[in-house]
């Protein structure tokens, strides 16, 4: 046995130390040796930097990839999608196909989004096709609801960008903040007549080849102010606002039961209420859509064997049971809000810790990571890109980055596109 | 007594008055003339084809099922010379037991009123009915001050008079029952032992299937699973309450629960229950009652803090502002041991006072009532449709549990069942608690009164419920209760106080049901 794990931090959460501690791992400071260092993306930053240069050794972990805003920055994400999308149809993918109006059929799981203001004539060219639709606006770089408004009138959109030179609609911001504006889910799913999105996580501990494992105690979140679909004035487009606001939840927002209730609990109303093949179905498609979106950004990820990364995935579903992926965080709030919270958390990170350092021994990135069911905790495997590969006949398979396995058409018999490995 | 042919004309009158005039009795008689001009319908055989017709029409099905409703409320036949009062309860201790309870309450009640200076019911003005209308799906969001408001009674509170019953017919000292009974209930009631259960609960048994069991030793899980889902799409399709019932022992689906418990309880949610519904919600929105607030404040106090169910908060006044409005609920009260209370007003006149029912439905509601509708907002995500339900639920069974009375499924049988289930099969356990204060009923009433709502997770409770629908009886939220005794009899030896005993039972979330009860009910040595 190598010596004990030494771990750094710049969080400083319980949930994070107490497992730490737990394992009888040593703490140091970012000056020392470490082997395991829990970052906020800040650090990350620096870490990866071409200036300051830091190599990491063999022996150490960080928690999150490189580049992760490929898939966290919510315009980066976007292009990537629609990147995927585009070799995908090039390839003439199955996945690719369309339906008669011209939307993907498979891979339609993001809302309508344009960059701003870089896209802002197809945006208006787009607005004109429904004009009766709402739109959200989120600054591509912010977390947390912060910055996020809704607009229904092209007028609004041309009184923000005179504004926010001016710094007035949203004062935290420099005005050249560059913005993503989505089409606005305005059917969503209610339950007990209250709108909610998903908060779900995933471990992904390798990109080349995709290995990603899903974390079976997600939660809805549940705005607390009543859902009105009305946006017909600006007044109620406060409403909204605060909706937003509170679904996405500042770090001390705090209720009794935090307004959360868990997947379990979704998944008994839904199957008692709609029945369990539409569920499953449910549970099915939020399923592909993450492993979409993780395979999206593969090619670009920097697939650093030091990294491993827990993202926080937001998804809202429809009053169709269609779901939505909204955005993806890379650092999920790790601030407890009740107690059922921080045992979540503690979980969480316990669960992670197994996966990633497993039997808390000093990490050593030429690990394969190939562990028994038992070991996963609450976590099961999402997708194994490997495994895949080696269970795949698929005569197309191309080497190149792996993401070509898309092209499997198995999708079209109404079974699950891609060999399911978390079942 | 009567012989057992007097008894069952004796039903069959009862029950046909009952139908007399129901809509259902309209729509069968518009069924029958309609098909007299069909061509199959021969006069010379008039009656036996407008029979087969209506048959084959799923009619006779419903009629079938209004029938099989009336006997689960219809109490059964007293003696012809027994007074009336005896259909409500037999025992007279526990009439005037119940009587003084009641007369209590409504002291409570009427001083909060006068406290407070609440009138009893308000008429809404025009501007406040509007916004009424206007917010009523989403009440939750209002926060009026609640603060000088308490709920009239607690459990707690009631679990006192429960303990305080006396049969003056026995002297304490000679009543040998009551002598060697360790627990708090002193009087002496006929509860089932487990022999007796065993026969009860057959298809609890080891040997059959059971949803919400995962480890089957004689049926593998998979196949009985699947086979069971297959039974229960069967019997939903043949609309019979009465097959609903017995399928229902075994457990009911999840994606088929809502259907085979609405079903069972006959609440077919046609037309006029949601014209029912809607002219009840008219009501709330005309006229502001003071138990409004109760139940806005129990909602508060229990719903609106917990995990399952705050996110049903709205759904929850939707029900209980309705029920307390409904009239249709006073006809529970010729088989409850309790009356609905009476409160006078004054005439419009302003003259005289009269007596009136309040509230309305004759319920007044106690801290933790919003926990028997909580479930099914689980189930049914249509207002009228869950109203339905919960109304059905409440007079076939909710009610016993905190009216006085001797029935077997009343909440005293049922805190005499618990204790008597743990003295004779964990004597051990009793005799420690009891030492160190820790009397058993003090920590399980809670979960009895409530027939464990808000303490297991949702599933599991739904599962209790199945079987609580299943044999028509709450008896098995007694055997539950002792069951979890006997699961954490281990720890409970260890303790030294009543507030470590209840730490112990704090948390029942993680309980599997249905392996307690089975393990409790045909794994005990007897």
């Amino acid at each position: 046995m190598a010596g004990k794990v030494k771990w750094v931090t710049d969080i400083e959460k319980s949930v994070l130390i107490n497992n730490f501690e737990k394992r009888g791992w040593i703490q140091v400071t970012d000056s020392e040796d470490w082997n395991f260092y829990w970052m906020s993306i800040q650090t990350i930053r620096t870490v990866f930097s071409v200036d300051t240069g830091y190599r990491l050794t063999d022996d150490q972990m960080v928690n999150h990839f490189p580049n992760h805003y490929e898939l966290t920055r919510k315009d980066l994400m976007i292009k990537n999608i629609k990147r995927y999308r585009r070799e995908l149809e090039k390839e003439n993918s199955a996945l690719a196909e369309k339906d008669d109006s011209g939307k993907y059929i498979y891979l339609d799981f993001v809302p309508v989004t344009f960059m701003l203001p870089a896209d802002y004539n197809l945006f208006v060219e787009e607005f004109r096709k429904s004009p009766s639709s709402t739109w959200i606006m989120k600054p591509c770089g912010k977390a947390q609801g912060k910055g996020i408004f809704l607009i229904n009138k092209l007028s609004q959109i041309k009184k923000w960008s005179r504004d926010s030179r001016t710094s007035t609609f949203v004062a935290a911001n420099s005005g050249k903040e560059a913005y993503v504006i989505s089409l606005y889910i305005d059917n969503p799913l209610l339950i007990g007549g209250k709108k909610f999105d998903l908060r779900l996580y995933v471990l992904v501990t390798t990109y080349r080849p995709l290995k990603c494992y899903m974390y079976k105690l997600g939660f809805c979140r549940f705005c607390t102010v009543k859902y009105t679909p009305s946006t017909s004035e600006l007044d109620n487009m406060f409403v909204h606002l605060t909706n937003v606001a509170i679904q996405k939840h500042g770090d001390d927002y705090n209720h009794v039961h935090g307004g959360k209730w868990t997947v379990s609990n979704l998944r008994l109303y839904l199957e008692s209420t709609r029945g369990p093949d539409v569920t499953n179905h449910l549970f099915d498609q939020i399923h592909w859509i993450i492993v979409q979106s993780l395979k999206a950004v593969a090619p670009v990820m920097n697939n650093d064997k030091h990294c491993f990364e827990c993202y926080g995935y937001d998804i809202i579903i429809d009053d169709r049971l269609k779901p939505w992926l909204i955005e993806v965080n890379a650092s999920p709030s790790l601030t407890s809000s009740t107690a059922n919270d921080r045992i979540l958390k503690y979980n969480l990170i316990n669960d992670t810790l197994n996966i990633v350092t497993p039997n808390a021994e000093i990490p050593d990135c030429r690990w394969n990571r190939s562990l028994p069911k038992e070991a996963l905790g609450h976590y099961q495997v999402l997708y194994d890109e490997e495994q895949a590969l080696s269970e795949s006949t698929e005569r197309d398979l191309r080497s190149r980055s792996g993401h070509s396995l898309g092209s499997k058409s198995t999708r079209q018999s109404g079974v699950r596109p891609f060999p399911a490995t978390w079942k | 007594m009567m012989d057992e042919s007097t008894e069952l004309s004796v039903s069959i009158t009862q029950i046909v008055q009952r139908l007399k005039g129901t809509h259902l009795h309209s729509q069968l008689e518009k069924q029958a003339k309609e098909c007299l001009h069909k061509p199959e319908i021969k006069l010379e055989t008039l009656k036996d084809d407008v029979r087969r017709v209506l048959k084959a029409s799923g009619w006779e099905r419903k009629l079938q099922n209004a029938v099989y409703r009336e006997l689960h409320v219809l109490p059964p036949p007293g003696h012809p010379r027994a007074p009336p009062e005896h259909t409500k309860e037999p025992l007279a201790y526990m009439l005037k037991a119940q009587a003084s309870w009641e007369k209590r309450i409504l002291k409570s009640l009427n001083s909060m009123c006068t406290e407070l200076g609440i009138p009893l019911a308000r008429k809404r003005p025009v501007m406040e009915q509007k916004e009424l209308t206007n917010k009523w799906n989403e009440m939750g969001t209002d926060e009026p001050d609640l603060s000088n408001f308490r709920p009239v009674y607690a459990p707690k509170d009631f679990l006192e008079v429960l303990i305080g019953l006396r049969n003056p017919n026995t002297e304490r000292s000679d009543d040998l029952t009551v002598k060697s009974h360790w627990g708090l209930i002193q009087v002496s009631l006929n509860v089932h032992d487990i022999p007796q259960m065993r026969e009860t609960y057959a298809e609890l048994g080891l040997s059959y299937g059971q949803l919400g069991i995962d480890d089957h030793t004689h049926v593998p899980p998979d196949l009985f699973e699947s086979e069971h889902i297959h039974i229960g799409k069967k019997v939903v399709s043949e609309q019979d309450s009465a097959a609903a019932q017995q399928y229902s022992r075994q457990g009911c689906p999840t994606g088929l629960r809502a259907q085979l418990w609405s079903l069972i309880l006959n609440t077919t949610n046609d037309p006029e229950d949601i014209t029912h519904y809607e002219q009840l919600k008219a009501r709330v929105i005309h006229h502001n009652l003071l138990v409004d607030n109760l139940i806005y404040k129990d909602v508060k106090l229990t719903a609106s803090n917990d995990d399952y169910y705050f996110v049903f908060e709205d759904y929850l006044y939707q029900v209980l502002l309705c029920f307390s409005r409904d009239t249709a609920v006073l006809e529970h009260f010729n088989y409850n041991s309790a009356s609905p209370p009476k409160s006078s007003i004054q005439s419009k006149s302003g003259s005289e006072q009269c007596a009136v029912v309040y509230p309305p439905n004759g319920v007044i509601p106690f801290h933790g009532f919003s926990m028997y509708v909580a479930p099914l907002c689980f189930l049914y995500n249509e207002p009228s449709k869950l109203y339905s339900v919960f109304r059905e639920m409440y007079i076939r069974y909710f009610f016993r549990l905190h009216s006085i009375s001797s029935h077997p499924s009343g909440i005293v049988s049922l805190c005499l069942q618990f204790e008597r289930l743990l003295q004779a099969h964990l004597p051990q356990l009793f005799y420690h608690l009891r030492e160190i204060g820790a009397q058993p009923l003090r920590i399980a009433f809670k979960w009895i009164v409530r027939a464990f709502s808000g303490y297991l997770s949702t599933d599991q409770l739904l599962l209790l419920w199945d079987r609580i629908l299943g044999y028509n009886s709450l008896e098995i939220v007694a055997v539950l209760a002792t069951a979890v005794f006997a699961f954490r009899a281990e720890n409970l030896m260890e303790v030294t106080s009543l507030a470590s005993a209840e730490a112990v039972l704090a948390d029942l979330s993680t309980l599997k049901v249905m392996p307690l009860l089975q393990i409790f009910l045909f794994a005990t040595s007897i």
